[in-house]
C-alpha cells in the first residue's frame, strides 16, 4: 500500500493545475495518475492557437499551454505515473490503479481530485441510418490522425455538428487540402464559439447549414455520401427536404460527455444537466475529500477556465488535507428561466472568498439581463449584449453577500430577455 | 462612410465590434471592443486582414511523425494556402524543441514558422 496526501486522477490541464495549486498550498505528497503515455491530455492534439489568453496573456497552442504546466511540475516533487489507469476509489478514498510496470497499485490518500476530462459523443449516440463503412469518425479522432499521426483521414468532408472541435477541424482539413463541403448543425444556432465560425468557416467559404442534419450515410466499405435534411422546430427531419451530398468522410462534432464512469462507480451522484458530480464552491463533491474539476465536472469552452477551476479544487483539497475545511450550512444554487445549470451546485455560507457561479443558457438571448436572486431578493444583476449556449458565462457573488444568506436558502440565476 | 460589423477573433471572447470606415478606406472609429487587441484586430481586419497559421511539419529521424508549428506572428490572410504548400514540403530533423524555428521568413513575409511542441 502506497501512501499519499493527494491523488490526482488525470494529467491534463485540470489535473496538473490542481496538483500544482495543492503543492503551493502546502500539501506534501502528491501523485498524478495519467492513463495516456504523456501529460497534457487533449491539449497535445489541439495545435491551433487561442489557449492562454486569459491565464498567460499570450496566445498559445495547446501543446505550448500544456508545456508550461509540465515545466512547472518538473520543478516540484509532485510524482507522475503515466500509462496508469485508475480502476476504483473505495469509500475510504483508497485509490486502486493499474499499469504494466507496477502491476496493481493500492494508494492510501487523504484526498482525491477527479480530473478525467470528457470524451466526444460517438456515432452510436446518434441514430443515423447506414452501414458501418470507414470514413465516419468523431472530429477529435480526425484531429488525432492529422495532428499526431500525420495523415489525412479523407478528402471530401461533411461535418455534422458545429461544436468547436468540428469547426477547428473544418479549417484544419481545408488547410491540408481537403474539400470541406459543409457543416450541418441540428440546432438553429451553432454550439461553437463565434470566433471559430468566423476564422474556421467564413474565412474559407465553408457553409454552415443550421437546422439541418444527416439522416443517412451511403457506402459499403468506404463512405460515398450522406443524405442531409432540414429539421423543424421539433428537431425532426422534414420529409421532402432531403439532399444527397457526395463525400468520403463524415466528421461528428455533436457534443462532449464528462468521463464519469469512475465517479459513478464510486457512488457519486451526477448533476443531470452537467453529467458531472455536484460540488460546493471549493469543488468538493458529496464525498468528503473527493474533489472534481475541469471537463469531468462541466464541459468548458476555454482551457483558461479549466485552469482557474482546477486551482480552486487544488486549494480546496489542500484545506481539506490540512484540516482547514470550511464546513458550514450551505445555500443551493439553481438555474431558472433559460439558465440550464450552475456550478457550483452549493456554497458554504461561511465561505472565505468570493464565488463565481458558472452557467450556460439553453437558447440564444440578445440584450439580456442576468439576475441573481435569493428568496425573492435580488443579489445582483448584469447586462449582456448576447448570451449563447456555446459560451459559458459567470457572475461573481461577493463573500459579504454570501455570508448574509440564510442556511438552506436557494440562490437562483435567471435570464431576462 | 461605411459601417462594418465584425466579430473579434483575437481571443475566444468573440466581442462584437463596429468599425466606421471613411471614404478613403481609413478606419475612423472602433467601438464594442473590450481590449486593445480588439481595436488592433478591427483596424487590420478592415485594411490588411491577417491570421495565425497553425499546422504540422514532418519530422525525420525521430519517434514523432509530425511536430505542430505556428506562425510566430499573424500572416496575411490571402497567403495562408501558399504558406501551407511551403510547409508541407518542409521537414524538421529530430529532436525538435518548443520554439525552434522550422522555416524562417516564409514567402518573404518576415514571419518564421516555429515548433509548438517537443519532438524526440
Amino acid at each position: 500500500m502506497l501512501n499519499y496526501e493527494l491523488v490526482v486522477v488525470g494529467g491534463g490541464p485540470a489535473g496538473m493545475a490542481a496538483a500544482l495549486e495543492a503543492k503551493d498550498n502546502g500539501v506534501e505528497k502528491i501523485i498524478i495518475l495519467e492513463r495516456a503515455q504523456t501529460l497534457g491530455g487533449i491539449l497535445e492534439q489541439c495545435i491551433h492557437t487561442g489557449f492562454g489568453l486569459h491565464y498567460f496573456g499570450e496566445e498559445l497552442s495547446g501543446p505550448e499551454y500544456a508545456g508550461r504546466f509540465i515545466d512547472l511540475l518538473e520543478k516540484t516533487d509532485i510524482e507522475v505515473k503515466t500509462d496508469t489507469m485508475v480502476l476504483d476509489i473505495a469509500s475510504d478514498n483508497t485509490v486502486t490503479a493499474v499499469n504494466n510496470k507496477d502491476g496493481l497499485l493500492r494508494i492510501k490518500t487523504k484526498a482525491v481530485v477527479l480530473a478525467m476530462g470528457c470524451r466526444e459523443r460517438p456515432r452510436g449516440a446518434l441514430s443515423i441510418a447506414g452501414s458501418r463503412c470507414s470514413g465516419i469518425m468523431t472530429a477529435g479522432t480526425a484531429q488525432k490522425y492529422v495532428n499526431i499521426e500525420g495523415y489525412m483521414p479523407g478528402h471530401e468532408v461533411v461535418i455534422l455538428g458545429s461544436g468547436d472541435i468540428g469547426l477547428i477541424m473544418a479549417r484544419r482539413m481545408t488547410l491540408e487540402g481537403a474539400k470541406v463541403k459543409m457543416v450541418c448543425e441540428l440546432m438553429p444556432y451553432s454550439g461553437g464559439l463565434t470566433r471559430n465560425i468566423v476564422q474556421c468557416l467564413e474565412d474559407f467559404g465553408i457553409p454552415l447549414k443550421l437546422s439541418c442534419t444527416v439522416v443517412a450515410t451511403h457506402g459499403k466499405d468506404r463512405l460515398e455520401g450522406v443524405t442531409i435534411a432540414k429539421v423543424g422546430a421539433d428537431l425532426k427531419p422534414i420529409p421532402g427536404t432531403e439532399e444527397y451530398v457526395p463525400c468520403d468522410t463524415l466528421l461528428l462534432s455533436v457534443g462532449l460527455i464528462p468521463e464519469n464512469e469512475l465517479s459513478k462507480n464510486t457512488g457519486l451522484a451526477l448533476d443531470r444537466v452537467t453529467n458531472g458530480p455536484s460540488v460546493d464552491e471549493y469543488r468538493e463533491t458529496e464525498r468528503a475529500g473527493v474533489f472534481a474539476c475541469g471537463n469531468v465536472l462541466q464541459v468548458h469552452d476555454l482551457v483558461d477556465y479549466v485552469t482557474e477551476e482546477s486551482q480552486i479544487a487544488g486549494k480546496g483539497a489542500a484545506k481539506y488535507i490540512k484540516g482547514e475545511k470550511i464546513s458550514s450550512e450551505c445555500a443551493e444554487t439553481h438555474g431558472e428561466g433559460g439558465v440550464r445549470y450552475i456550478v457550483p451546485q452549493r456554497i458554504n455560507i461561511k465561505t472565505d472568498s468570493d464565488v463565481k457561479l458558472y452557467f450556460r443558457v439553453g437558447a440564444v438571448f440578445e440584450n439580456a439581463k442576468i439576475v441573481v436572486e435569493c428568496d425573492g431578493a435580488e443579489l445582483l444583476s448584469k447586462k449582456k449584449k448576447k448570451l449563447t449556449p456555446g459560451e459559458m458565462e459567470y457572475v461573481t457573488l461577493k463573500q459579504a453577500v454570501i455570508s448574509q444568506l440564510p442556511a438552506g436558502s436557494v440562490i437562483t440565476v435567471r435570464v431576462e430577455a | 462612410m461605411e459601417k462594418r460589423e465584425l466579430v473579434c477573433v483575437a481571443c475566444p471572447l468573440g466581442c462584437r465590434i463596429t468599425v466606421e470606415i471613411g471614404d478613403d478606406k481609413s478606419v475612423l472609429s472602433v467601438t464594442g471592443n473590450t481590449c486593445k487587441r480588439g481595436e488592433e484586430y478591427a483596424k487590420t481586419e478592415c485594411t490588411s486582414p491577417t491570421r495565425m497559421l497553425t499546422t504540422t511539419v514532418k519530422v525525420t529521424g525521430g519517434k514523432a511523425v509530425v511536430v505542430p508549428v505556428k506562425s510566430a506572428s499573424p500572416l496575411p490572410k490571402g497567403l495562408l494556402m501558399d504558406c501551407m504548400k511551403v510547409i508541407n514540403k518542409a521537414s524538421a530533423a529530430a529532436p525538435v524543441k518548443i520554439g525552434d524555428t522550422v522555416i524562417s521568413d516564409i514567402l518573404g513575409t518576415g514571419v518564421d514558422i516555429i515548433a509548438t511542441n517537443n519532438a524526440e
